[in-house]
């Protein structure tokens, strides 16, 4: 399927085409900002963290894609505005020598490339019932219901709380990238 | 932490999401920015006194007019600013044809009238409380709009702050009008024009801090 019908069904709520859509988008940001980065002289681990940062923005800003329109052109703008809005909060950062930059390019292309992020102390810095939601319906699979009961919040609540929480965890990506490098 | 378990992690129950949305949450705070700088003209300033004679009626509906133009023109912009990519589908060259308008009438206007005039024509009595009024009131509406704009993902960040700037510049006119006992086209052109261009000026310096994402 084109990606702009699995961003439909995605849209639509069904996750088997979501994951489909993000993991083909993996590969085509990782692909972008591996060359990119390349270019600049910075290394495949800083692009993995871009990818996820990425791949964080567009969940979290999926309902701003207008169904109408082609999807390419939203993705790309995304990742370009990304990409320019890294490179200014890292400036400072030590950059990789070029031939390791190039070596890493030759490196398998793959799908448990690794970002220098850690989710679980990431997770950590969330409020109980924040992490508690997350844990239950995005990490173990449970249901919105369930989780309300384990979380001892309202249904409602538990939705907001993932969506506030993976807010959070963008911003801490964020942070964390500016605290390393810049 | 692994792509592939963010990934995971992200598809895992994925809620619906309703279409319109962005088109929809900038509505919304628009009209209670023209809510709220509405209260503020009402309740601080009150409405002019001679709103029953024709001359100062025609006036009111004349600048409401031209504020409503901007907004509506700068509103479709900023929609599209609020998306990424979808900028390229139009013009910025529409927001302009308000200001043009007004300037051609007031233009027409200091034209047909002898120069002597025109000092009163452009300044009327109470300029300097036009110039303060409408950017201060403006603050309130800028402020929703911004809180719109970020809820979307704007990926020009001057443009958006100045469009927002813009839209809030006009819904504040469009309050002060029904204040605003000035009535002559040149008056209008130039301070209400000039106070909504500061305020749009203000948006873009603004507007890479506040929209960041």
């Amino acid at each position: 399927m084109e990606l702009k019908g699995l961003m439909l069904a995605s849209l639509d709520g069904n996750a088997a085409s979501y994951r489909t859509l993000l993991d083909r988008l993996s590969s085509r940001l990782r692909a972008y900002y591996k060359g990119k980065f390349a270019r600049v002289g910075r290394g495949p681990t800083e692009a993995e963290d871009l990818v996820q940062e990425v791949l964080l923005a567009i969940h979290l800003k999926r309902h701003t894609y207008d169904t109408g329109e082609p999807f390419t052109p939203w993705l790309y703008t995304i990742a370009r505005y990304k990409l320019i809005d890294y490179l200014r909060r890292t400036r400072a950062s030590a950059s990789v020598p070029l031939d390791e930059a190039t070596e890493a390019m030759a490196q398998d292309d793959h799908a448990d490339a690794e970002s220098s992020h850690d989710i679980k102390i990431l997770l950590g810095r969330l409020p109980e019932k924040v992490r508690c939601s997350i844990q239950c319906v995005k990490l173990e699979g449970r249901s919105v219901a369930e989780a309300a009961e384990r979380c001892g919040i309202s249904e409602s609540g538990v939705k907001i709380n993932i969506h506030r929480g993976l807010r959070r965890l963008a911003t801490f990506i964020a942070r964390e990238t500016k605290n390393e490098n810049g | 932490m692994k792509t592939d378990d963010l990934v995971a992690m992200l598809s895992a129950n994925v809620e619906p999401v309703g279409r319109g949305l962005v088109r929809r949450t900038i509505a919304i705070a628009v009209a209670a920015g023209a809510v709220i700088a509405l209260g503020f003209v009402l309740v601080g300033l009150g409405v002019r006194a001679d709103l029953t004679t024709t001359r100062a009626a025609v006036f009111l509906l004349l600048k409401i007019a031209f504020a409503l133009a901007v907004v509506g023109v700068a509103m479709r912009y900023l929609i599209r600013l609020a998306r990424p990519g979808a900028e390229r589908g139009i013009s910025p060259f529409t927001i302009v044809l308000p200001f043009a308008a007004i300037a051609l009438l007031a233009a027409m206007n200091l034209g047909a009238a002898p120069s002597s005039h025109w000092n009163r024509m452009i300044l009327g009595d109470e300029w300097l409380e036009c110039l303060l009024s409408i950017p201060i009131i403006a603050v309130a509406p800028f402020a929703v709009t911004i809180f719109a704009v970020r809820r979307a993902a704007p990926t020009n960040l001057v443009r958006a702050g100045a469009v927002a700037g813009l839209i809030a510049g006009g819904v504040s006119a469009m309050a002060y009008a029904l204040h605003c006992t000035d009535d002559s086209l040149p008056f209008v052109a130039v301070w209400y024009g000039g106070t909504i261009v500061l305020c749009t000026l203000a948006g873009a310096a603004l507007g890479p801090r506040l929209l960041r994402w």
